[in-house]
């Protein structure tokens, strides 16, 4: 692993050089120059270039595969004028002068596109002043090209390297003058991604193969019932194996509560793992097994569907207008608790010093959080924290919950050693936290052949709630009810149209997943567009565009109608259906066409739009628009998710079974340019996939479901 | 506690280890080679996929006692010699890692496939496929990348190209 020591080193004890540091991530950042006796400091270091001409980038955002690595240093290599591979990449460290830290919601590009743009701008334009001073010309006569500034009408040059000291004597210009997109040579274009090679090689260094001298190994023995508090140990037989050093009780740290568990300890984690199994463990499990029940947490749901919920808003009095319509239909459309499961399963490494410092190897979306909660458990201040961010094997929102980091926290702290916590697969999806499984109760109205009325009445457990303790109860839950808005779906349900919210508790742990609640409520709000769209008697392409006069959306959904080819006639037995969702400031359509098969289906094709507005590499687009189809189309008709008598019903993938390629259909991926302002790239386009699928089943079968997960091969 | 004596990548190598732990612990933590993947434990998703005298196996559900003798193991770091294998190219060529934390598995299923299928069709890559999972959905450029793969590998031998 490149160190973050070794960069400081570099960085802070070359004294020559250029730093510049972006103070926030908001548009208006103001750019801070950095002194080479600031930078040993530790100041805001984010953009160096030192005397030789080589330019480091702190990268604030980790990779788990969603490219960050690449979309980063495009923004700046852009505005620099120096192509891709000049620019070198350390990873942030979590510490509060890099800003926001975490890989989530889809915002790296969102957040980065201008302040990192602008900081390359301003570096270019005070190397561009440097060189017309040191050459007696007016700045219009030089340009900047591949690391130099070039005089244009000698054809001389100086290197980066050349000016950069004299450069960061400069002031920094307020407002530096970005790129027009025509001008555009990296950012929008076909690049590949340096850090492949890597990936292919087995180089690439995950969290899981992190060794430091003295490690011991850890496998942790969670509460079945998550939460039972233990009776009894007996660790006879976990003490016979060789290579067991010694077995303690610990303790898994969750953002709302602690479970109790016992680590095996050992000098390699094949034996850990072999004395948790031996280990005979009774455990105090309360009510649990009667309480921990996704069958009666559902069963809540649909009797929180009969009443009415707290308002989010409501436009036209629509219960009234409900009542009296005539053209009128409602259903319920539930989603399933669901795993992550990243295949790299949750592990960190970490070493509580004797000086009470804490270094720390871990995957985690965001050294930033991370930090902040090392720091509250452990209590320690973040000067004394140092965080090495490895890349991740895939996250999708798990790896921003830090348990397991915690556990390796609580058992460093206990043992004085640093300690390697590996969670097994079956801890990943036996402990959680999952997507919350929700209700969608749907309402909705047609006057006229065009559907006016519209009511989501979401219901389930809150993440704001349970992971931030974040939520009043007679608050409705604005993480997702903003999202289900027509505010945000554009659609203008011209009568009236309600959105509201029914918080049911549960004990079992939720976290955000990829694509957070647009992944459960673009189930219900697309499915049921398409039942009202039936009810009006037009096409669900058409009933749709008569309520959207948003022209992205227009765009969008006009734009998947001709690649997917709607209007054309199938044969008996195949069908298509559409679905579109707006999250995370992108707008992604998809179209699925199915053709029946024995008594089920097959899906034979996916295509998906995104708007995602500006955007880095076209082809890490597609790339994550293929992965969110499969994850999409995983989540609808692959397992769930479920608790029965207190214990999770799956323990590995051959219960928790996922897509695999033989079962993955074809896709198509298209990108709209619609230069607006970066957009997500990583979530928007799984939204769309499971109700387009759900609506293609209708059009080809006449069968509505309404409840996910399905099994396509038998919808019976 | 016994003495193993093995051949890892062309290079001998001796550890002593107990004779039940799987060789996708022996080759990460005993001979240090981390591109081999643990995932789920059971053989469900194929991150530890690596080669034995040239089959795939899935090297968590393999322990060490059987391995023979004279048995010639080949990891991810193993196939590409002094330059990458035909399957990684394709693998960057068609940019198929997304956090790559499979890729390891998934070559090694497809340079296998490529010495018994070295014209596979759809259907050939996604029976010999479907046993390594890929979280990120890079089932599509998997596809692609081996039928590039093949094509690469039969040009270079001089038996035509062309699928």
């Amino acid at each position: 692993m490149t160190s973050r020591r070794n960069f400081l080193k570099t960085t802070s004890l070359t004294t020559f050089g250029f730093a510049l540091g972006v103070s926030s991530f908001a548009k208006d950042a103001t750019l801070k120059k950095i002194t080479p006796a600031i930078v040993s400091l530790e100041i805001n270091p984010f953009i160096i270039i030192d005397t030789a001409g080589n330019i480091t980038l702190v990268n604030p955002r980790p990779d788990m595969g969603q490219g960050s690595t690449q979309a980063v240093p495009s923004l700046l290599a852009e505005e620099l004028e120096v192509s891709l591979e000049k620019v070198k990449i350390v990873q942030s460290d979590g510490k509060g002068k890099y800003g926001d830290q975490t890989s989530g919601g889809s915002s790296s590009v969102r957040a980065l596109w201008q302040p990192i743009r602008k900081a390359g701008a301003a570096a270019r334009e005070m190397l561009t002043q440097t060189a017309a001073k040191r050459w007696n010309v007016s700045t219009t006569e030089c340009f900047a090209q591949d690391g130099k500034i070039v005089h244009r009408g000698s054809g001389k040059s100086l290197t980066y390297g050349e000016l950069a000291d004299d450069a960061s004597k400069l002031e920094i210009p307020k407002n530096p003058k970005l790129k027009e997109a025509k001008d555009f040579k990296i950012i929008g274009k076909y690049n590949k991604r340096l850090d492949v090679p890597e990936r292919v090689t087995g180089k690439a260094v995950y969290g899981l193969d992190v060794d430091v001298p003295g490690m011991v190994y850890a496998s942790v023995l969670h509460s079945p019932m998550l939460h039972g508090k233990i009776a009894s140990i007996d660790d006879t037989e976990t003490k016979k194996i060789a290579g067991v050093l010694q077995v303690v009780r610990t303790e898994r740290p969750m953002p709302h509560r602690k479970s109790e568990a016992v680590a095996v300890i050992a000098t390699n984690w094949w034996a850990a793992l072999k004395g948790k199994k031996a280990l005979k463990v009774q455990w105090d499990n309360g009510d649990y097994e009667k309480t921990l029940s996704t069958q009666k947490y559902f069963d809540a749901t649909y009797e929180a569907a009969r009443k009415e919920g707290i308002n989010y808003e409501e436009k036209g009095d629509f219960s009234a207008k409900y009542a009296s319509a005539k053209q009128k239909t409602e259903a319920n459309y539930e989603t399933p608790f669901l795993s992550h499961a990243p295949i790299e399963p949750e592990n960190a490494v970490v070493h509580v010093k004797d000086d009470g410092t804490v270094e720390i190897w871990a995957p985690v979306q965001g050294p930033d959080w991370a930090l902040r909660d090392v720091c509250g458990y452990l209590k320690v201040k973040p000067e004394q924290v140092k965080i090495n961010v490895t890349l991740l094997g895939g996250a999708f929102g798990r790896k921003a919950y830090h348990d397991f980091l915690l556990e390796a926290c609580h058992l460093s702290k206990e043992l004085k050693k640093p300690v390697k916590v590996t969670w097994t697969r079956e801890d990943d999806i036996t402990q959680g936290p999952y997507r919350p499984g929700m209700l969608s109760h749907m309402q909705g109205f047609v006057e006229n052949g065009k559907i006016t009325g519209f009511h989501h009445h979401a219901i389930g457990e809150s993440i704001a709630g349970q992971v931030f303790n974040g939520l009043k109860d007679d608050e409705a839950d604005p993480w997702l009810t903003g999202e289900i808005s027509p505010e945000n779906s554009k659609y203008n349900f011209a009568t009236a149209s309600k959105v509201s919210w029914t918080n049911v508790k549960t004990d079992i742990p939720v976290v955000w997943w990829r694509s957070v609640y647009a992944s459960n409520f673009g189930w219900g709000q697309e499915c049921f567009i398409d039942e009202l769209a039936h009810l009006t008697g037009k096409d669900p392409l058409e009933a749709r565009l008569a309520i959207l006069s948003d022209e992205r959306f227009r765009k969008v959904l006009e734009t998947l109608a001709e690649k997917a080819n709607w209007k054309e006639k199938l044969p008996e037995g195949q069908g298509k259906g559409l679905a579109v969702f707006r999250s995370f400031d992108s707008i992604s359509a998809a179209c699925v066409t199915v053709s029946r098969q024995a008594n089920g289906v097959k899906i034979d094709k996916v295509v998906s739009v995104i708007d995602c507005g500006y955007y880095v590499n076209p082809d890490n687009v597609k790339a994550q628009t293929e992965g969110n189809i499969v994850m999409g189309l995983t989540a609808a008709i692959k397992d769930g998710i479920t608790f029965t008598n207190g214990v999770c019903d799956q323990t590995n993938f051959h219960q928790f079974n996922l897509m695999r390629i033989n079962e993955a259909p074809k896709m198509e991926i298209h990108i709209i340019d619609s230069g607006a302002n970066p957009g997500g790239v990583g979530e928007p386009g799984l939204p769309p996939i499971a109700p387009a699928l759900g609506n293609a089943i209708f059009a080809a079968t006449g069968k509505r479901i309404r409840k996910l997960p399905f099994d396509i091969t038998n919808l019976s | 506690m016994a003495v193993y004596n093995l051949t890892v990548n062309n290079k001998k190598v001796k550890v002593d280890v107990e004779p039940d732990m799987p060789l996708l612990w022996v080759i990460r933590d005993f001979v240090g080679l981390k591109g081999t993947k643990f995932g789920c434990g059971m053989a469900m998703c194929g991150a530890c996929t690596v080669h034995l005298n040239s089959q795939p196996i899935r090297s968590c559900q393999t322990p060490i006692s059987v391995v023979a003798k004279n048995a010639k193991i080949t990891t991810i770091e193993g196939i590409g010699d002094s330059q990458l294998h035909a399957v990684q190219q394709a693998w960057i060529d068609e940019q198929v890692p997304q956090c790559g934390y499979c890729q390891s598995g998934q070559i090694m299923s497809a340079v296998a496939l490529l010495k018994t299928t070295p014209n596979p069709t759809d259907e050939d890559i996604d029976a010999a496929m479907s046993g390594n999972l890929c979280r990120c959905g890079t089932y599509d450029r998997i596809r692609k990348a081996i039928h590039k793969a093949s094509d690469s590998i039969k040009s270079s031998a001089g038996v035509g190209g062309g699928k």
